[in-house]
């Protein structure tokens, strides 16, 4: 059974939000949109992302961590937003595991989005139905694209390839190993909902030098004479002692 | 799941970003003629298929409802500001400034003043003022990065970003320091994801944790303005350990040359030559000397089978004393401890002595070597390239203060201690850097460069080597507008436009007629002192005269600069036109060879736009500027491309805007007769042009034999002497010595004198930022900066729907320890206050910030109706500008001075200081200063939508 999911590497996320509008320009003109923006040039603007970056602070200063979080629909193996469906428009794909919305059947009550603790669903502005990150649906499986554009819009444009896509069931797959080799975690794993994205954590690289690595015969002082030996002829221990 | 059956096909184009200054190749999906998708071009060099948050939103940048559509005049009897127009033919807009501009020239070209943004056309619009005959020409570089620029060239013949930057490929330890973001965006963020994924070590030097410091191995936090004082401890600690790579210094840079001690008159802090071998080029003469440590004498520098002495004091034949070089640099870092360090950055001396040594260790210790033979300059074969994987980036966080000149000297000079000057794993170069120390362009050299009807000599902009190569008149008054290579800024290589506005008004050093600005939003942003700027624009003298006669704005979108202007030329988005990124400008190479690139229109221009590189062609040929003329007077270039395709920088030479596809059939590169189908090549070739060079020319090319052969073969360069590393600069003692009356020839002015004296150091110092000498600090305690957003490029992305989600308005982010003293709470509104300005905000506590700087986002705040926003924008009443606390001058024995680096020009943006109070209870919750909102101008959006659902190619009729 495929399990299609992202895996997000908090390691190199930057936070530029390319993810975040490649999303929103990809879908709005596409099979899940389009999506509305309300005030788009006045107060207080406001609009339909599938897909946010939020940033938070952790520590105090000067042991402060700046973290990039992205966060759209996790794709969960067994999402709490399908049985609140009253109309069965929220449903997860049995072949890829994707969780989608079938926008002929959503009445927009919004028992999906409270039912998500991850608060990753949002109701288009202008068409009032959910909406929510469909993996690129619409691109993963067009064969008229080439085969190295089959992938989510977020994928594609990440500058830091900080999103790996691919199939969580698979044990070889990029993203399983990525998960496994880099202690990957689920978000809120207590809720049960078993999400198929997964982050990868910070990692940090430390630096580890050893004093004499500052005490070497090449230093290059020595050839300037400014780590001198003493002269030749002064006192020693050889003209007073022996043995 | 297949495409919705029925649905529009796309069509794809490529052509280049230019939603930043990155210039990322991008392909355009349009469907039924609207644009469906813009990503990444995945066979482009520079970006290899990603695109980040600007580039992805350019669909909103194209159809913004502030986009200019018509040429506009100022309505009579209506101010400047108050954005009253009435739309006219471009044929009357042209015309009308034909004849005006035809006047000034014909009389006082330098009446005529071009400056422009951050535009990539510098190449066009340089030749344009070259030809016109004006010297009052810059793009925006002065108020950017020219530090950056000028002291990284002046020391070791390139700089970071275009010219060249960190391998991150093969480093093992990267350094970033202060806020560089946005120069290199796209293919920065690449390279440091890969450089940690395998397992590289990033440290962050920077007052702010955001950015790409997030993701640093570890935060130094350090207090703006002082990163000079951290890289001469540094500097201090390496020298001091022997930590510094000596076979590079000694062959590669001018650590073992000679120079004259304090009693050698006019040669004084002047490198010893021998006077019988030959110079060379007298330009960059060769005949200096070393003390040979095996023959204890002097010799000829780079004699073969020499080792010179780098430290020590020897005595000529003749009696003449003299030091290394490197021997003087020991010197001066000597007081520069860790310790004296500690107390002026915040950085603890542990922390500096512990980064020296791992830079140190990780340099000399985790060599690498290439299998790659080249050889040098002096002719020595090398079967290897040595590579000390210590690499390094800054761009404007070090540059923008008044003391970064030196400091990013005393950056250069670190990196060439560690031996990383174009190495692998180090800094490399980008072509066609490294340039000669100085490049070999030279300013205008005094008043009799400027004549009527008659181009200038030489380009506006260049590089002096010497007082004699200043742009001042006998009696050292400045001949620019912007007393750019003046005695007051003489290293000022890419003019200052910041003072441009207020010169001009004060008629200093001269009134001017017409001013030109290109896509720079001289009133808000690219200003300081904002509301005095926007005063100036609009002052009159006694006669109702406005003091600066006429102002033309060409741009893209109703910017606040827009309705300052009594012309307005609509500008093309980047969709819309024909763009190239010229090797005569700063093209997009790589490490490995020299590559540039092109804009396709994609799309048709809105309403009546006009590519602004069209106008100048279309003026150039209307005024007669020979370049752009047959012999007859007639117009030679059809248009731009035509333009492109066949100029030639003098006849015959063969050498043009593009590099690329030269000859009859497009099989030359560099020089080669035009090419009829070139633009065609570069669309088939994804837009740009990469000439690949082989392994052995692309490192240690200051004084790679090959390299630089090849360099003068393609006529990249005229010489092709070795580039030594100028860790002791006798350009800055030349002009020293003039202030000091040593040196014959031309001599600043009596009140400069000592300002040259002190700033022209060969060697980099430390002295706290002017404007913060100019502060008390008991009164003002706190740093004031701004750092860029990665979703935002300056001011242009207000106007953009979807990146204004993310940041609609900003706040002051304080450390709550700073902000609790003051009493103010986390999101409240608060006051900020500088000696020169006071602006109300919003505070924001963050514990990545440290406690002696407060800091914001730079340019989101924006003036009431300006970029087309609803008058009620978050941008203009949530939003504000730190502009409005920074003086665009200083105190200066009393009279006054632009707040710039006292070498380069450069603007001191992150120089100021202020200090924090609570808003009062009862006070309006609204940004302060408020400006009256402009009105739309004619030919933007009639109307603004309350929702916007953008779905390609349904928007018939609405575009």
């Amino acid at each position: 059974m495929t399990q299609l999911a992202l895996v997000i590497d908090l390691n190199v996320c930057v936070g530029c939000q390319a993810c975040v509008t490649s999303c929103k320009e990809w879908n709005t003109s596409g099979q899940a949109g389009g999506l509305a923006d309300l005030n788009p040039y006045g107060a207080d603007p406001t609009g339909t992302f599938f897909n946010r970056v939020q940033t938070f602070e952790v520590g105090e200063f000067p042991n402060t961590q700046t973290v990039h979080f992205p966060k759209s629909c996790l794709h969960c193996e067994d999402p709490p937003c399908v049985p609140v469906c009253p109309t069965g428009a929220s449903y997860k794909r049995a072949e890829d595991g994707i969780v989608l919305v079938d926008y002929d059947k959503c009445i927009g009550c919004k028992y999906c989005s409270w039912a998500c603790p991850y608060g990753v669903r949002e109701v288009e502005n202008e068409r009032k139905v959910m909406t929510k990150c469909t993996l690129c649906v619409d691109r993963i499986y067009d064969e008229s694209l080439p085969p190295s554009d089959r992938r989510p819009a977020c994928v594609m444009a990440c500058p830091t390839s900080a999103r790996l896509f691919g199939d969580i069931h698979d044990p070889e797959s990029e993203v399983s190993r990525a998960i496994r080799d880099h202690a990957g975690y689920a978000l809120m794993p207590e809720w049960g909902t078993h999400p198929s994205n997964h982050y990868l954590p910070r990692r940090r690289t430390d630096a580890h030098h050893h004093d004499d690595q500052l005490v070497r015969a090449d230093n290059p002082l020595h050839i300037e004479g400014r780590q001198p030996k003493p002269p030749f002829k002064d006192p020693a221990l050889d003209d007073v002692t022996s043995w | 799941m297949t495409p919705v059956p029925g649905a529009p096909a796309t069509e794809i184009r490529k052509t280049t970003c230019y939603m930043c200054a990155c210039r990322c190749g991008i392909r355009v999906h349009l469907r039924d003629g609207e644009v469906r998708y813009i990503d990444g071009n995945p066979d482009h060099p520079l970006n290899r298929g990603v695109i980040c948050a600007k580039g992805s939103s350019g669909i909103m940048k194209q159809y913004s409802p502030a986009r200019l559509t018509r040429p506009l005049r100022r309505k009579e009897g209506s101010a400047r500001g108050d954005g009253e127009y009435e739309p006219i033919s471009w044929d009357e807009a042209l015309s009308m400034l034909e004849e005006r501009l035809r006047a000034i020239r014909a009389t006082d070209p330098k009446r005529f003043a071009l400056f422009t943004g951050r535009d990539q056309m510098q190449a066009l619009t340089g030749l344009f003022a070259r030809q016109f005959g004006t010297p009052n020409y810059a793009a925006h570089g002065g108020f950017c990065s020219v530090n950056m620029a000028a002291g990284m060239i002046y020391t070791i013949g390139g700089s970071f970003w275009e010219f060249g930057g960190p391998d991150l490929e093969r480093s093992r330890l990267f350094v970033m320091i202060g806020t560089a973001e946005d120069h290199h965006s796209n293919p920065l963020k690449i390279e440091i994801a890969k450089f940690k994924r395998a397992g590289g070590r990033f440290v962050s030097i920077n007052p702010v944790r955001t950015g790409y410091s997030a993701i640093a191995d570890e935060w130094v936090p350090i207090r703006p303005g002082t990163d000079g004082a951290l890289l001469l401890a540094l500097i201090h600690e390496i020298i001091a350990t022997g930590l510094y790579d000596r076979d590079f210094l000694v062959r590669y840079s001018n650590a073992g040359q000679l120079v004259h001690g304090d009693d050698a008159g006019e040669a004084s802090g002047l490198f010893a030559v021998d006077a019988s071998s030959p110079e060379g080029d007298a330009m960059y003469p060769q005949n200096k000397l070393w003390w040979d440590r095996l023959t204890d004498r002097a010799v000829p520098t780079h004699a073969p089978d020499a080792d010179p002495y780098l430290l020590g004091e020897f005595t000529l034949p003749g009696g003449k004393r003299v030091k290394p070089a490197f021997q003087l640099l020991e010197e001066r870092v000597r007081p520069y401890a860790p310790e004296w360090a500690a107390a002026i950055t915040g950085i603890p001396a542990a922390t500096i002595r512990r980064l020296a040594h791992e830079m140190g260790i990780t340099a000399r210790d985790q060599k690498i070597e290439l299998p790659i033979a080249w050889t040098d300059s002096w002719g020595v074969e090398h079967s290897t390239v040595t590579g000390n994987p210590v690499s390094f980036h800054a761009m404007r966080g070090l540059a923008a203060h008044s003391n970064g000149f030196h400091t990013i000297r005393a950056l250069a000079i670190l990196m060439s201690l560690l031996g990383t000057i174009d190495r692998p794993g180090g800094f490399r170069h980008r072509a066609p850097f490294p340039r000669a120390i100085p490049p070999a362009a030279k300013p205008p050299k005094g008043p009799e460069a400027v004549k009527p009807d008659t181009p200038l000599g030489a380009l506006a902009l260049g590089w002096p080597a010497a007082p004699e190569d200043l742009s001042v008149d006998g009696d050292g008054k400045p001949l620019r507008l912007d007393k750019g290579f003046s005695w007051e800024y003489p290293l000022s290589v890419h003019g200052l436009m910041h003072n441009v506005i207020t010169n001009a008004w004060r008629g200093d050093p001269y009134p001017i007629d017409t001013l030109l600005f290109f896509m720079a939003n001289m009133a808000w942003n690219s200003s300081m002192n904002t509301v005095e700027v926007r005063r100036m624009l609009n002052d009159r003298d006694e006669q109702g005269r406005y003091r600066i006669p006429f102002v033309v704005v060409s741009d893209t979108f109703q910017s606040e600069m827009a309705g300052f202007a009594d012309l307005i030329l609509p500008d093309t988005t980047y969709l819309e036109r024909h763009d190239v990124m010229s090797m005569l400008d700063r093209p997009i190479s790589e490490f490995d060879g020299p590559v540039d690139s092109v804009r396709m229109p994609v799309l048709p221009p809105k309403g009546e736009c006009r590519p602004f590189q069209e106008v100048l062609i279309e003026l150039a040929g209307r005024l007669g500027l020979p370049a752009f003329v047959r012999p007859d007077g007639a117009r030679k270039y059809r248009d731009y491309p035509d333009f492109i395709v066949n100029y030639e920088t003098e006849p015959g030479s063969g050498i043009g805007f593009l590099a690329g596809w030269r000859g009859k059939g497009g099989e030359k590169f560099m020089h080669g007769e035009p090419n009829p189908r070139q633009w065609e090549m570069y669309a088939a070739n994804n837009c740009v042009y990469h000439h690949a060079l082989p392994p052995s020319y692309c490192y240690m090319r200051n004084w790679n034999q090959g390299y630089l052969e090849w360099t003068q073969r393609v006529r990249m360069r005229r010489h092709s002497q070795p580039i030594l590393i100028q860790l002791y600069s006798e350009v800055l003692q030349k002009f020293r010595l003039a202030a000091q009356g040593r040196r014959p020839g031309r001599t600043p002015p009596e009140h400069l004198k000592d300002r040259i004296a002190t700033y022209f150091d060969p060697l980099p110092f430390y002295y706290a930022p002017l404007e913060a000498q100019a502060t008390d600090s008991e009164r003002f305690p706190l740093a004031a900066i701004t750092q860029r957003p990665m979703a935002m490029y300056h001011s242009w992305d207000s106007q953009n729907a979807w990146l204004r989600q993310i940041h609609a308005h900003n706040h002051l982010y304080v450390n709550p320890a700073t902000a609790r003293a003051q009493g103010i709470a986390d999101g409240a509104w608060m006051w900020v206050e500088s000696p020169w300005g006071k602006v109300r905000c919003m505070a924001r506590y963050s514990e990545a910030v440290e406690p002696g700087t407060v800091w914001t986002w730079n340019a989101v705040g924006k003036a009431a109706g300006a970029w087309r926003l609803d008058a009620n924008a978050n941008e203009s009443h949530r939003g504000f500008l730190l502009n409005h606390l920074i003086t665009d001058e200083l105190p200066w024995r009393g009279t006054r001075i632009s707040n710039s680096d006292p070498v380069t020009g450069q603007a001191g943006w992150y120089d100021v200081h202020v200090r924090i109070r609570p808003a009062a209870a009862g006070e309006p919750a609204e940004s302060w200063p408020q400006f009256a909102a402009v009105p739309p101008l004619p030919g933007t959006a009639e109307a603004l939508p309350a929702l916007q659902s953008y779905v390609a190619g349904t928007r018939k009729g609405k575009a």
